[in-house]
C-alpha cells in the first residue's frame, strides 16, 4: 500500500527527467555545434584558426599560431615538444602545465597537449604566451577570440550627415572589406578578416529619425557592426575602402526579391561614390552602359586560387579596376559587388535586368591556364521563348548574337594588350538569364604565375583592355539598346 | 486515488519523450544510412560482353580541350548499363596515372537513367562534385566530356541532366551549371569552340 504513493511521487520527476533527456539528445544530435576560430591580427597577415575543445577548455595549435609570423618549425622528443621562433627557444611537455620560454618558466594555467606532434595550448593563457614568444605587445580578446599583435587595431568613427546626402557615414582607419547582409531594419557588417575595434562603447545613438543607432560586437573571431534603421539601408565605399557610407535605399535602388530570397544582400556601388543622395537626386539606375559583376562574394568564395588568396577577393579588385577604366573613357557603370556579399545568381540577374544595361560583364578568376578566357552563355534545353513571356532559363536567347559580337570585341582588345585569349561558351550563371549582352571574363594569370592574379599591374592591364572592347563595341550596344 | 489530470500530464509527457526517442532513432538511422551510401567503393571492372570501340571525349588540361580517343571495352547489350560503363571508361581515364584531367579520388558515376526519349539523366557520387576543381574552364571540360561521351556512343541523347547523389545541385563546383538541363547540339558547340579557339 505505501508503495503507490512513493511510486505517484516518483513518476512525475522520471518522466520529466526523460522528456529533458530525450529533448537534449534530440537537440545535440540534429544541430552541429558552430565551428570555433581564433582570429590573429598583424602587421604580416591577419588569419584565422581553428580551436579545438580538451578537457571542457579551449586548445589551438601553438605552430600554426607562429607560422604566419616568423621563421618557426617545432621537433618532438618523446613527451617533449621543442620549439624555435625566429631562433628563440621554447619548451614545452606533454600533460604539463610549466612551459620553458626564452629560458624563463612560463605557467599554462592548464596542461600542454601533445597530438600526433601537434602542440596545442590552452587558449586562456595564449595572449601572454604569445607576447612572450614573440617578445612584443600582444591584445587578447578572449570572449571574442581575436588577437592583435601590436598596433594593428583598425578604428572607427560613424556619424551621421542630416545634409544632402543623408546617411550614416564610417570613416575607418584603414581600408575594410566586410561582409554585408541586410534584414528588414537592420544592416550588418561583419569583418571577419580586420582588426576592427569598439569605438568606446559598444552602442551609438544618432539621434537620426531613419537611422537611429548602430552597435558593435565581436565574438568567434569576428567583429560585427549592426547598423539599426527605419528603412531599407545600403552600404557604399568610397575613400580606397576607408569610407563606407550608409544610406536609406530608395525602392529604385534596393534589390529586388529574386526567386531565392532570403536575408537580402546590398552592396551594389556606382562610380565609387557613395550612393543615396536622397530619394529625389538618385541617379536614374536605367543610364549605366555596363553593369559589372565581382562574381562568388560573402560565404560564397569561389576558387581557393592560393592558400591565402581567394576567387571572390580577385574579381572584387579586378570589378574595382574595370570601373575605373570604364568611367575614363566615359562609360556609366554600376558593380552589382562592391564589398563582401552573399548574392545568388538569380538576385545577380534581377538587378542587373532591372536595370537595362548595354552590357553585363561577369568577372571570375582561375589559377588554371594563361591569359584572359571570355564566355558567352551556353543556353540549356528547352525554355523556348514564344509570345510576350520569356522562360527565365533562356532569357539571353535573344541577346546571343550580340553577346558574341561584344566578346570578338573584348577580344581584340585584349590581343592588342599582348594578353592572351580565348572566346567561349560557358554553362555558366546567370548568364542566361540576362536579357541584355552578357559576357563572362575569366582571368588567369599571365606567365608569371598565379601571383599575377593579385598583381595591381595584370589587373590594371587586363581591365583596360576589357573597357576598351567595350568602347568599341559601344555603337553597336547603344543601336540594339 | 492518482488525480486525472496527473495521470494525463504524465502520459502526454511519456508520449512525447517516446516520439523524441523515436524520433532520435530515425535521425540517427537515416545518418547511418547516408553515411553507407556515401561510402565510395572502387570503381567496378566493366560487366562482361562482346568488346566493342568507343570513343571517349577526353579533357586536356593543359591544352584547355576535348580530344577524342577510341577504347575498347567489354559493354552489356542493355543501353542504360552501357550508358554506365561508357563513363565508368572515361572515369577510370581520368583517375589512372598520368591523367590529362584529374579527378578527385572516388570519383564515380553511381548510375545513369534513360527516362525520357532522348534524355539521359547522370547520377553522380559526392566525391566527384565535392572534391572536384573549381574553375569555369575545368568544370566545363569535365560537363563536356561526360556529355560528348555519352552523347557519341549512346544513340538518340539529346539532352543530359546531372545529379549528385541522386540529388539536384546548383553547380559542380561553384562554376558550371548543374541545375538545368544540358542540350547535347549547345554541348558540341561549346565543343567546337574550344577546339577552335586553341
Amino acid at each position: 500500500m505505501a508503495a503507490a504513493p512513493t511510486f505517484r511521487r516518483l513518476v512525475l520527476p522520471i518522466t520529466m527527467a526523460a522528456v529533458v533527456a530525450a529533448v537534449f539528445s534530440l537537440l545535440r544530435f540534429s544541430s552541429a555545434a558552430e565551428e570555433k576560430r581564433l582570429s590573429v591580427y598583424s602587421l604580416v597577415a591577419n588569419y584565422s584558426l581553428p580551436v579545438v575543445e580538451r578537457n571542457g577548455q579551449d586548445y589551438t595549435g601553438l605552430l600554426e599560431a607562429l607560422e604566419p609570423l616568423g621563421a618557426v618549425s617545432a621537433t618532438t622528443e618523446g613527451a617533449h615538444w621543442r620549439l624555435r621562433y625566429n631562433n628563440q627557444p621554447a619548451e614545452f611537455t606533454a600533460g604539463a602545465s610549466r612551459a620553458r620560454i626564452r629560458q624563463n618558466n612560463f605557467d599554462l594555467r592548464a596542461n600542454f597537449l601533445l597530438e600526433n606532434g601537434r602542440g596545442l595550448v590552452p587558449l586562456s593563457t595564449l595572449g601572454p604566451l604569445m607576447s612572450r614568444i614573440l617578445g612584443g605587445p600582444v591584445t587578447f580578446h578572449e570572449a571574442a577570440r581575436r588577437v592583435f599583435i601590436g598596433s594593428v587595431a583598425i578604428h572607427f568613427t560613424a556619424q551621421v550627415n542630416k545634409e544632402t546626402p543623408r546617411g550614416l557615414v564610417m570613416n575607418f582607419s584603414a581600408p575594410v572589406n566586410p561582409m554585408i547582409a541586410t534584414e528588414p531594419g537592420k544592416l550588418r557588417m561583419v569583418f571577419n578578416h580586420e582588426p576592427v575595434v569598439e569605438p568606446g562603447s559598444p552602442s551609438l545613438t544618432f539621434g537620426d529619425n531613419v537611422i537611429p543607432s548602430a552597435s558593435f560586437s565581436e565574438d568567434n573571431g569576428a567583429a560585427e557592426i549592426t547598423i539599426n534603421g527605419n528603412a531599407p539601408l545600403f552600404a557604399s565605399f568610397s575613400n580606397g575602402n576607408r569610407t563606407i557610407t550608409i544610406t536609406p535605399a530608395s525602392p529604385s535602388a534596393a534589390p529586388t526579391a529574386t526567386p531565392a530570397s532570403g536575408a537580402q544582400a546590398s552592396g551594389a556601388g556606382a562610380s565609387g561614390q557613395p550612393q543615396g543622395r536622397g530619394s529625389e537626386t538618385y541617379p536614374s539606375l536605367a543610364q549605366y552602359f555596363a553593369v559589372v559583376d565581382a562574381s562568388h562574394g560573402g560565404d560564397e568564395r569561389g576558387e581557393a586560387l592560393t592558400d591565402q588568396l581567394a576567387e571572390k577577393d580577385v574579381t572584387l579588385a579586378l570589378a574595382r579596376a574595370l570601373r575605373q577604366e570604364l568611367q575614363a573613357r566615359g562609360i556609366t557603370t554600376l558593380l552589382l559587388r562592391d564589398g563582401d556579399a552573399t548574392i545568388t545568381p538569380d538576385q545577380r540577374a534581377s538587378l542587373t535586368n532591372e536595370k537595362h544595361p548595354a552590357i553585363y560583364l561577369c568577372l571570375h578568376a582561375s589559377s588554371q591556364g594563361h591569359g584572359v578566357r571570355l564566355y558567352t552563355a551556353l543556353l540549356p534545353a528547352g525554355g523556348d521563348n514564344t509570345g510576350p513571356l520569356v522562360s527565365w532559363d533562356t532569357a539571353q536567347s535573344a541577346f546571343l548574337p550580340l553577346s558574341r559580337a561584344a566578346a570578338d570585341g573584348l577580344a581584340l582588345e585584349l590581343r592588342r594588350r599582348q594578353v592572351p585569349v580565348r572566346v567561349l561558351l560557358a554553362p555558366l550563371r546567370p548568364l542566361n538569364n540576362i536579357s541584355t549582352p552578357a559576357v563572362t571574363v575569366e582571368v588567369a594569370p599571365s606567365s608569371a604565375g598565379v601571383s599575377d592574379l593579385n598583381s595591381a599591374t595584370y589587373q590594371q592591364l587586363v581591365a583596360a583592355g576589357v573597357a576598351a572592347g567595350v568602347l568599341a563595341v559601344r555603337e553597336k550596344l547603344e543601336a540594339a539598346r | 486515488m492518482t488525480p486525472r489530470p496527473l495521470i494525463i500530464a504524465v502520459a502526454a509527457m511519456l508520449t512525447i519523450a517516446l516520439g523524441a526517442g523515436v524520433y532520435v532513432w530515425n535521425m540517427r538511422r537515416r545518418a547511418l544510412d547516408e553515411a553507407r551510401l556515401n561510402y565510395t567503393s572502387p570503381v567496378a571492372p566493366p560487366v562482361s560482353g562482346p568488346t566493342e570501340q568507343i570513343a571517349l571525349y577526353v579533357a586536356y588540361d593543359d591544352a584547355g580541350v576535348l580530344l577524342p580517343e577510341s577504347a575498347s571495352i567489354p559493354l552489356p547489350e542493355d543501353r542504360q548499363q552501357r550508358a554506365e560503363e561508357l563513363l565508368r571508361a572515361l572515369l577510370n581515364r581520368y583517375l589512372g596515372k598520368s591523367s590529362p584531367h584529374p579527378l578527385p579520388p572516388g570519383s564515380e558515376v553511381r548510375d545513369v537513367y534513360l527516362v525520357d526519349p532522348g534524355l539521359a539523366v547522370v547520377d553522380l557520387n559526392a566525391d566527384f562534385a565535392n572534391g572536384h576543381r573549381s574553375g569555369v574552364l575545368v568544370e566545363e571540360l569535365t560537363v563536356g566530356s561526360l556529355v560528348e561521351t555519352l552523347s557519341a556512343n549512346t544513340p538518340g541523347i539529346t539532352r543530359v541532366k546531372f545529379l549528385v547523389d541522386g540529388k539536384e545541385r546548383d553547380t559542380l563546383a561553384g562554376h558550371a551549371d548543374l541545375a538545368d538541363v544540358y542540350d547535347v547540339a549547345n554541348v558540341g558547340q561549346m565543343v567546337n569552340a574550344l577546339q577552335a579557339s586553341q
